[in-house]
This record gives structure tokens, C-alpha cells and sequence, in this order.
């Protein structure tokens, strides 16, 4: 136990000394929070939009007077031709032209059809599909006002309810993400520098012709990190909390929990990486790409994983992020108890042991 | 029972395409400073590291206080104390804690073993909140040193502890050892400096992964069979070329700030040796006749 305690407090040491990854590791979490709370949000807000009002009539101001008093959109200017819209869509301001056919309202009464013509910046796919999407919401909204003083026989009328997030707000998403990406960020990379740079610095040499315990050593590299995470966990919840209002539904007992279960996944994989590399680059370049990479594009933090091909989708089960962000967004918005995510639990559970399990098997008790 | 003991020792890197020990053997009495002399890539490091188990040899057989190298790997990292050739404690703990961490995993305290390396820990002990890579050289030698030495190994390796020390620090090192040596800890320690040699008890001089000899210091000396001159004049780059060149010269070396001279017959004719010289245009010639040194013993024993 006294040499657990010395390994620990020397591995504390090593990190509390090194002024400048110490302000990293703590203040990377923030930024983040930052980052993407108000700047990667993948609402369109604000979206200027350009309109063409052939018909000029009592229907054609009443949805344009809709969409003036939407918040996602503001009407940037009126044009006078259909040449007008290129125009306006090159000088980069407009992300929407609507343009109403003529003797739109005639149309609509007497033949009941009418015909809107919306064009999008497609430049930004994701921007150009919501914007439209938007639109089209608008436009229905007014129909359905229509339909209802008209009482016609047959009518299927849809009402959405959209469960847990009503706002649809990115942030509920991203917080689980950006959670989990700095916490296998910090985790693994840190620590899979540390035994490796014992190797480099020739300190293991020393190590090695000595009883000490290769277990606790190893055990003992993940400790101070794991501590270190768990204030990144609540620096992360509070900020979230403060800035956007991100609910926490479930139970912060179990949030820490799991987070405690996935960090300590994220230090095994560090652990196992340093065991098996035999410099710090190659180490940090290894959990870099085997970590950050499938994180990122693979968990479902930017792209959801349903769209994805199966072999894509086949690799992200291998990703231990996939499971952590399952695992808060179910107890952070939807307020999931345990009994619901064991499956998710078990899997990083299982993860954790492996990982473990090939660090104490690949550390090298001779020199190489 | 030998404190070490080397048979036939081979080892090979690359897949055998580097030669490091060619059939290496030798032993180190209880209680001795055994001195391992040879230059960078003699193998002196390898040699090092199979005897500390970091390494295993390709064939051979060796033991350290009665331990198999191989097998017992457990109890030899027990009781022995290792000091590698490149500085190999934590640069960003103090002295103090650095001491405290290596007590600490060879399950003891610095209390317990003061004794041993008060005398060394004094001198660094006023640094002792000072970061261990922010030392001097010969400070950061006496650190590894203080560390290898608190857990009372029986058997101590000191790969290299002078390299790239100061000349006092060096001399305050070796006394350090011969210190040591009272309390009955066996050295095994190797230098590249040839003067060290003489401090050890036994030596063995080592070259491209071969021993050329294994003898006390004096012994070494004594084994040279040949009579060794200094020679020096005003142009000691013409005095070379010129002794070189004589018929009679067997070897000539530049020592310092002479020339170190062999004769293929030890009757050599000075006298004749002057004059030739002389009429080479030499002035303020010395021919003294010398005892070797062991830089000599190895020059004269390498091919």
C-alpha cells in the first residue's frame, strides 16, 4: 500500500509540475463548452432570406408577414425579376429566395392549387435542407389555417411532438459529446505518454532492477488522471448548466458513475498504448488516431450513427465513446436509470478489463 | 562464494548482425572493486544490463551473489543496487524525493540505511528541494549513487559513474567507493578513463566484445614484458613521423605530451637513436625509459 501511495504521489508530482498540460487538460474542457455551445451550432438562426411576390395579394403578405415574424428567418429584401435571385444569392447574403406564382390567391380559391417556388444555398447541405425544412413548416401552417375555415370530408391531420429536446437545441447534444471526446482526449493521451516517456527518460531502466510491483505502477499512472477527469466531469455540468440550461434529468450520482466507468476505459486504452509503443510520439499519434479520430467521426457525436454505412456502423460498436454518449444523453435527457443502460454499462465494463487485461500483459519486464 | 560470475557470455543485436560480447568471462570476488575498462562500444553497457537481468544473453551463463541471471530475475532486482550510464532518475522531483521514492520501492526508508550514504548525502544535501535535472553533473552522480545504495545492495553496478564528471568529483567518487567497499558491498564498475583503473582492485580490459586480460592493476603492469621509452623534443608532429619511420620502432604513440615508444629489440642503441634524430633537426630531445601505464598494457594488448 506504501508503494501504491509513492507511485501515486510521484505520478501527481510529474503532472502537478508540469504547469502548462496541467492548464490544458483543465482549461480544454471549457473552451469546448464554449466552442461549441455558441459557435458549431448546428441551428440555422437568423437565415436572411430574399422574396419575389409576383401576385402581390392579401395570401402572399399573410405568409410573408410569417416568416418576418419567425426567428429563424428575416426577410432581407424584396426583388423585382426571377434574374434578381441569382443576384442575390451571389452576393452570399441569402440562404433562401421564396418566390409566389402569379395570382397566387386567385389560384389557391378558385383552383385550389397554388405554387411556391423555394431555392436554397445549397452550398452548406445541412444549412440548405434546414432552412427549407423551415420553410416548408411555414407555408404549411398556413395551409392548414386555410383547410380549417374550408371543413373539407377527408383530412389526416399530423401532429408532431418532439419528445425530451421540444426546442430541438444542439446543445442537448453536444454536451454528452463534448464530454466524452475531452475526457478520452485528456485520459488517453496523457496517459499514454507515461510509461512510454518512463522509457524514454531511462527512469524505467532503474525501475525495472528494483522489487517494485508492475501492477501498481500501472494502476497507480491512471489515478491522478482519472481525478483529474472527474473535476473536468463537473466543470463541463457546471458550465453547461450555467450557459445553456442543458436539463440533467436522471441521476448525477449515475452521471459520474458511468463517467468514472469511461474514464478509466479511456486510461486502460492510454496504458495499453504506452505499454506497447517505445517513444511518446509514436504513442500520442497511436491514441490520436485510434481514439480521436473514430470519436469523433464514428460515435455519433457529429454524424448520427443510422446514416452510416453498416461496416461504419459495425466499427463505432467498437468505439468506447458510442456507448458513453448513449449512455448521458439517456440519463441527462431523458432522465434513464440504470436499469435501462446496463447493456451500454456492461460493454464499457468489458472494454475496461480488456484493456487492462493487454497493459499488464504487454508490460515488458526486461529492457527491449 | 564470487560476488559475480561470467561464463562465456554471448550477446548479439540486430538478429546477430551486431557482435556486442564475444564469449565474455570473468569473476568478482566478495567485496572487491572490479573495474571493467574499455571504450564507448567495448560492450561494457551490454554487459551491464544482462548482469542487472535487463537483458538476455544469447548463450552463456551468469550469476550475480549466487543468483542465476535468468532465473532467479526476482531476487537479484532485490540486492543489487544499478546505476546506469545515462542519468536515470525523475528530473522534475527534488533530491529529497527522488531518494524517498526509490527507498520507498525497495521497501525501505532512508533512515534505516543513513549510514551508508551519509557521507555522500552531506555533500548534496543543502540542494536537497532542488529539482534533480537542475543539478550538476558530478551533483546528479552522487544522487544516482545515494539512490542505488539505499536499500544496502550486496552487489552495486556503476555503469560508467564518471563519465562526463568533473576531475574532483571524480576523485571524491572513487574515494566514495573505496568507502563503500568497507561495508562489503561488492562494485562492479566500468570506465572508459584508463587513470581509474588503477583505483579498482581487479580490472579487466575489455574491447569490441572480448576481455583482453583480467589482473590486479599492478599485475597488468607487471605482464609487460617490454621496455617503454618517452621520448619528447621541440617538433613532436616530426618526431612522430620520424620515430615511426625508424627500422627499429615497434610502436609509437602520441601519450600526452610525449611519445610513447616501443623497439622491436629491448638492447636498442639510444645513443645512435639520438643522433639520428639530432640530424633530423630535432633539439631538446628526452629518451627516458618509463614503467607503463594501463593505457599502455591496453594499446599493447588490443591487437
Amino acid at each position: 500500500m506504501k508503494e501504491f501511495w509513492i507511485y501515486i504521489v510521484k505520478e501527481t508530482l510529474h503532472i502537478l509540475r508540469d504547469r502548462k498540460s496541467l492548464g490544458i487538460m483543465l482549461g480544454i474542457p471549457i473552451m469546448q463548452i464554449f466552442l461549441f455551445g455558441f459557435a458549431l451550432t448546428t441551428e440555422v438562426k437568423n437565415s436572411q432570406i430574399a422574396i419575389l411576390d409576383n401576385s402581390k395579394d392579401l395570401a402572399t403578405r399573410t405568409i410573408i408577414e410569417k416568416f418576418e415574424a419567425n426567428r429563424y428567418f428575416e426577410v432581407n429584401k424584396s426583388l423585382k425579376s426571377i434574374s434578381d435571385i441569382e443576384k442575390a444569392f451571389k452576393s452570399g447574403k441569402i440562404k433562401l429566395a421564396i418566390v409566389f406564382q402569379n395570382n397566387f390567391r386567385d389560384n389557391l380559391l378558385h383552383s385550389n392549387k397554388a405554387q411556391i417556388q423555394l431555392i436554397s444555398d445549397a452550398s452548406d447541405p445541412n444549412t440548405g435542407t434546414t432552412v427549407v425544412n423551415y420553410a416548408t413548416s411555414i407555408i404549411n401552417d398556413y395551409q392548414n389555417q386555410l383547410t380549417q375555415q374550408a371543413n373539407l370530408p377527408y383530412q389526416i391531420k399530423v401532429e408532431n411532438r418532439m419528445l425530451y429536446n421540444p426546442q430541438l437545441l444542439s446543445s442537448y447534444t453536444f454536451v454528452p459529446g463534448v464530454m466524452g471526446m475531452i475526457l478520452l482526449l485528456i485520459c488517453a493521451m496523457m496517459t499514454s505518454v507515461t510509461i512510454v516517456r518512463e522509457k524514454e527518460l531511462n527512469t524505467m531502466e532503474v525501475l525495472l532492477v528494483s522489487p517494485f510491483n508492475p501492477y501498481l505502477f500501472i494502476m497507480s499512472k491512471a489515478v491522478p488522471y482519472v481525478v483529474l477527469s472527474l473535476i473536468n466531469v463537473t466543470s463541463i455540468l457546471y458550465f453547461s448548466k450555467i450557459l445553456f440550461d442543458i436539463p440533467i434529468n436522471g441521476s448525477l450520482l449515475l452521471i459520474y458513475f458511468e463517467s468514472f466507468l469511461f474514464i478509466s476505459v479511456a486510461v486502460s486504452f492510454g496504458l495499453m498504448v504506452s505499454n506497447v509503443t517505445s517513444s511518446q510520439q509514436i504513442a500520442m499519434s497511436l491514441s490520436q488516431v485510434g481514439l480521436m479520430m473514430p470519436t469523433l467521426l464514428l460515435s455519433g457525436f457529429l454524424f448520427p450513427r443510422e446514416n452510416m454505412p453498416l461496416p461504419m456502423q459495425l466499427i463505432s460498436n467498437i468505439v468506447p465513446t458510442t456507448w458513453f454518449i448513449i449512455i448521458i444523453k439517456g440519463i441527462m435527457i431523458k432522465g434513464l436509470g440504470l436499469q435501462m443502460l446496463w447493456k451500454e454499462t456492461l460493454i464499457m465494463l468489458l472494454m475496461l478489463v480488456f484493456f487492462l487485461f493487454i497493459s499488464f500483459k504487454k508490460f515488458s519486464i526486461r529492457l527491449k | 562464494m564470487n560476488a559475480i560470475n561470467v561464463e562465456n557470455i554471448t550477446m548479439t543485436y540486430n538478429k546477430g548482425k551486431v557482435k556486442a560480447l564475444n564469449g565474455v568471462s570473468f569473476s568478482v570476488k566478495k567485496g572487491e572493486i572490479f573495474g571493467l575498462i574499455g571504450p564507448d562500444g567495448a560492450g561494457k553497457t551490454s554487459l551491464f544490463r544482462i548482469l542487472t537481468t535487463l537483458l538476455l544473453a544469447d548463450s552463456g551463463y551468469a550469476e550475480v551473489a549466487g543468483f542465476d541471471v535468468v532465473r532467479d530475475m526476482k531476487s537479484i532486482r532485490k540486492i543489487v543496487g544499478y546505476m546506469p550510464g545515462k542519468f536515470s532518475l525523475y528530473q522534475d522531483l527534488t533530491v529529497e524525493e527522488n531518494l524517498k521514492f526509490f527507498a520507498t520501492i525497495f521497501k525501505t526508508t532512508v533512515k534505516e540505511n543513513y549510514h551508508l550514504i551519509k557521507e555522500i548525502y552531506v555533500q548534496i544535501e543543502p540542494f536537497k528541494d532542488r529539482r534533480a535535472g537542475k543539478l550538476s553533473g558530478g551533483m546528479k552522480q552522487k544522487l544516482a549513487l545515494c539512490c542505488a545504495l539505499i536499500h544496502k545492495p550486496e552487489v552495486l553496478f556503476l555503469d560508467e559513474p564518471t563519465t562526463g564528471v568533473d576531475p574532483v568529483s571524480r576523485k571524491e567518487f572513487w574515494s566514495m567507493l573505496r568507502n563503500l567497499k568497507k561495508e562489503g558491498i561488492s562494485i562492479l564498475v566500468s570506465t572508459p578513463y584508463m587513470d581509474e583503473a588503477n583505483l579498482c582492485d581487479n580490472i579487466a580490459l575489455i574491447k569490441d566484445g572480448n576481455i583482453l586480460t583480467v589482473n590486479t592493476p599492478n599485475g597488468i603492469v607487471e605482464s609487460y614484458k617490454e621496455k617503454l621509452y618517452s621520448i619528447k623534443s621541440q617538433n613532436m608532429y616530426q618526431l612522430i613521423l620520424d620515430l615511426r619511420s625508424y627500422e627499429e620502432t615497434k610502436k609509437c604513440f602520441a601519450f600526452g605530451e610525449s611519445l610513447h615508444v616501443t623497439f622491436k629489440n629491448d638492447l636498442v642503441d639510444l645513443e645512435l637513436l639520438n643522433n639520428k634524430l639530432k640530424s633530423n633537426g630535432h633539439e631538446n630531445i628526452e629518451i627516458t625509459e618509463i614503467t607503463p601505464s594501463i593505457e599502455d598494457c591496453f594499446l599493447a594488448l588490443e591487437d
